[in-house]
């Protein structure tokens, strides 16, 4: 039905196209046109199409809503809870549909007939409101097409709406991301004392798990402490960063300052290979041939390993990040101007010298920068720490033993079917949110470094 | 010079050689991981393209088939009962052992053998009756055995393989009843609880969709939105905001977009779950600012006097725009779209949360039928205990980084080939 109304749209939108041109190359017999004969097209396309869809979408985002409400009006008296409501108004709708296996009841069987009364009454409406509001929108274009009105102009500005309409959605994407975090980690903390999730030091979110029933709230408090997670991700981070700086740093000073050309040419590509491979295949390669490699020779040193170790983790996602920092810092250190080095190699100083003396300090904040991006994105990163470290939350500063970061958590729990409403689920929203509070806190400070080190060379 | 000149100087020369050794072992470093990465990779993988089957005889008995009829027709081929002949062909490679014992047999192919027999029959009707050599699927198991990734030294009780069956696979290789072929299925199969039946089809499918979808929301998103910040945007405090969001967007940890997927698109506009179609807008989504900013670089590329000469000859903003300015761009704009194409075709964690991981053994027709993507596969491939999974999944990854690099590819050559250079 739906598509058949949009088609229908599409269809007249582009013969008014048509419709248009022709109406001006009339016009253009007998006077002088305003705009190119395909502007009129265009003008008339528009009004035709843009008003009607914009009805159409608006009542199909707020159909659903106001038919709950209304079939959910006949149930108010009853005392019911939010999510008894939800549960009439699905069985409503599953009889509606005939899709329903269970006990009819005659209440429901009446709020079935309405729904289905008040669905069709309600299409019905739409189709009618629809045409009406494209003939109307289209007679006024047509209007002023005979009038031979200035036609280039209304378009122009139709096409830049729509423009400046596409660059917000990246903010509406921002704004979807706080507003679904939020709205489910604000129900989270209604359930578990914020301070309990931030400083309690005990995570275990299966313990919570009753069937039926809301769980004890004693149990609550002591199971969604975060801070083994949150010391686990900056932990395996900073394992990461210990292996990713040094070799990042120096690579990305070697190919900046001493490598020919032509090993520039070939060495930059392949390092920047390993950023491209998925971090899939890393967490599988932590998980084969890193864990086992790091437990063998914790081993033959007489250490106990676990086979899911902190350090397999974090030194396979280093190795991730090695390209970002040594691409970041070959671009930064490129950036420091030649008269720098100039300056400091007729004072005599060698390469080197000049490289730690006069150049690093110069491009420190880019570096800075970088190293804040590289961060950043070690303590988002998933799929390694989900196959290769452990998926159970200790608190613990020992690389050898396992331990869980606030991604792996989120997935674990996320993973299967979950349901709404239950603190588990929220607890995962609530993470989600720090994480996204600390990559946010680091990146913007990253970026503004890097922009203040810009502005300081150009 | 003196002496302690010449020692200081010494040093400094050592400090410089030692400093360029320490950029050269980083690189080193760097270089040598990728290659034990994708030697350890190919290594594993390689055999997974390898498909090990058993010899052996079937009789195609009609009386031990139920068939009544003299000519029976393709239908009564169909209802015909293939249980007994299967189960003999495989008893057959060992007429010695006790009836109890025929499970051991039974075990070395995969349990699919009695639908292979049928669909043998079925495609050469003319067999019926006759004794013919049929090759059925090795179980994944005796697979390993014969790739060689299974010790066989270890105490038997400890074995998925037992001394009997090592016995009779020794047997059968030397008499080359052993085949090993190529591993068609491997690409044709959807995905299965047995390794030596699962194979890429639908987690493939799923992902060709989901990049389907991903583009066609995000190209014409971020092309749009890439024109009016380059071109149109006042110098203002909003665009400076959008400009911000953009950057941040940019460096979000993919699973946030996965749990927006979840928070928004499952729970409030209700589309289905496990689908490429949720998985491709999630992934859009993230895709969204890389396609602006390759977008918006490659539009600045072009050299302000396009745009003066298209206006001088009385074009307006938005024509200068829309015929010069957006076309000479698109070389820049379609290979940063391939990027970022290709590195939302390695994303995971977004679509394990939006229920792509869910076990999916038929082949998606639609974006709206439940899916995999390939890297979900790899994901719960590598999370089963089989061995038989292990070759699978290093063969999933080579299928994967194969796309890869073939998107970045065609991204390099779109870029040298139609770009136009100024200057």
């Amino acid at each position: 039905m739906n598509l058949v109304l949009i088609s229908l749209i599409l269809l007249l939108g582009f013969s008014s196209y048509y419709f248009g041109r022709k109406k001006a190359t009339i016009i253009q017999s007998s006077q002088r046109l305003t705009a190119l004969p395909k502007f009129y097209g265009y003008y008339l396309a528009i009004w035709c199409a843009a008003p009607a869809l914009i009805i159409f979408s608006l009542w199909s985002v707020f159909e659903p809503t106001i038919v709950k409400n209304f079939i959910l009006a006949d149930y108010l008296d009853q005392n019911l809870t939010k999510n008894e409501l939800q549960l009439i108004y699905t069985k409503v709708k599953a009889l509606a549909l005939g899709t329903y296996t269970g006990d009819i009841n005659n209440f429901l069987d009446n709020s079935a007939g309405k729904y289905i009364q008040i669905k069709n009454m309600a299409n019905n409406a739409k189709i009618v409101i629809v045409l009406a509001a494209l003939i109307l929108s289209l007679s006024y274009a047509y209007q002023s097409i005979k009038k031979n009105n200035r036609m280039r102009e209304p378009v122009e500005i139709f096409l830049k709406w729509v423009l400046f309409t596409a660059s917000l959605a990246a903010v509406l994407v921002t704004i979807g991301i706080v507003f679904s975090l939020l709205f489910e980690a604000i129900r989270f903390f209604q359930s578990v004392r914020i301070f309990d999730f931030i400083f309690g030091t005990h995570w275990y979110p299966a313990k919570t798990f009753v069937r039926d029933g809301q769980p004890d709230p004693e149990l609550m408090k002591d199971a969604f402490g975060a801070v083994p997670l949150f010391a686990g991700t900056f932990f395996i981070a900073f394992i990461a960063m210990c292996v990713a700086i040094p070799v990042g740093l120096l690579s990305g000073i070697y190919l900046a300052e001493y490598a020919t050309r032509k090993v520039r040419k070939y060495a930059k590509p392949i390092i920047e290979i390993l950023a491209g491979i998925p971090t899939v295949v890393y967490g599988f390669f932590a998980a084969l041939t890193v864990g086992p490699f790091v437990k063998e020779i914790g081993n033959s040193l007489g250490l106990e390993v676990s086979s899911e170790s902190a350090l397999a983790a974090g030194a396979v996602m280093g190795v991730m990040i090695i390209p970002f920092i040594s691409s970041l810092s070959d671009d930064v250190i490129s950036a420091v101007p030649q008269n720098l080095r100039d300056g400091s190699y007729a004072m005599g100083a060698t390469k080197s010298e000049t490289i730690k003396k006069v150049i690093f300090p110069a491009a420190l904040p880019g570096i800075v920068g970088s190293i804040l991006l590289a961060v950043s994105r070690a303590v988002g990163e998933t799929m390694i720490v989900v196959m290769a470290s452990g998926l159970a939350a200790n608190l613990t500063a020992n690389p050898l033993e396992s331990t869980s970061t606030i991604t792996a958590q989120i997935v674990v729990i996320l993973i299967g079917d979950q349901q709404f409403g239950d603190p588990k689920t929220q607890a995962a929203f609530a993470l989600g949110i720090s994480l996204f509070v600390v990559t946010l806190f680091l990146n913007v400070i990253a970026l503004t470094v890097v922009k203040k080190y810009r502005e300081k060379y150009e | 010079m003196n002496e302690a000149k010449r020692k200081l100087l010494n040093k400094r020369y050592r400090a410089e050689a030692n400093f360029k050794l320490f950029g050269q072992i980083a690189i080193g470093l760097a270089l040598l991981f990728l290659a034990v990465f994708m030697y350890k990779i190919f290594s594993k993988g390689y055999t997974a393209f390898q498909k090990t089957w058993i010899v052996t005889e079937v009789h195609y008995d009609k009386e031990l088939m139920l068939i009544e009829t003299d000519n029976p027709s393709l239908e009564d081929l169909e209802n015909a009962d293939y249980y007994d002949i299967a189960y003999k062909a495989m008893t057959r490679l060992d007429p010695s052992l006790p009836e109890e014992d025929d499970r051991q047999l039974i075990q070395m192919v995969a349990f699919t053998y009695e639908q292979e027999v049928k669909n043998h029959l079925l495609k050469n009707p003319s067999l019926l009756g006759k004794i013919v050599p049929i090759r059925l699927t090795a179980s994944d198991d005796l697979d390993q055995v014969h790739k060689g990734n299974y010790p066989r030294d270890i105490p038997e009780e400890d074995r998925r393989v037992n001394d009997y069956q090592l016995k009779i696979y020794d047997m059968l290789n030397e008499r080359g009843d052993i085949l090993s072929k190529f591993n068609l299925s491997f690409f044709t199969n959807p995905d299965s609880r047995e390794a030596e039946l699962a194979g890429i089809a639908s987690s493939f499918m799923g992902t060709v969709f989901s990049i389907l979808v991903c583009l066609a929301f995000s190209f014409p998103i971020a092309v749009l939105a890439a024109i009016y910040l380059e071109e149109f945007a006042p110098k203002n405090k909003f665009t400076d905001f959008i400009e911000v969001n953009i950057n941040n967007l940019a460096a979000v940890p993919s699973i946030v977009f996965g749990l927006l997927g979840l928070g928004v698109l499952l729970a409030v506009f209700n589309l289905p779950r496990s689908t490429p179609l949720v998985g491709g807008i999630t992934l859009s989504l993230m895709t969204l600012p890389t396609i602006i900013i390759a977008a918006r670089a490659s539009l600045k590329a072009v050299p302000p006097s396009i745009r003066e000469a298209a206006l001088a000859m009385g074009a307006s903003n938005m024509q200068t725009t829309m015929h010069h300015t957006v076309p000479l761009s698109m070389p820049g704009t379609l290979s940063g779209t391939i990027i970022g194409l290709a590195q939302a075709l390695g994303e995971t964690a977004p679509l394990i949360l939006i229920g792509m991981v869910a076990f999916v053994n038929t082949i998606p027709g639609t974006p709206v039928d439940p899916a995999a993507s390939l890297p979900v596969q790899i994901y719960i491939w590598s999370e089963s205990a089989e061995r038989g999974f292990v070759e699978k999944v290093s063969a999933c990854i080579m299928v994967l980084l194969g796309f890869l690099i073939l998107m970045n590819l065609a991204a390099q050559i779109i870029r040298h080939k139609f770009e136009r250079k100024w200057n």
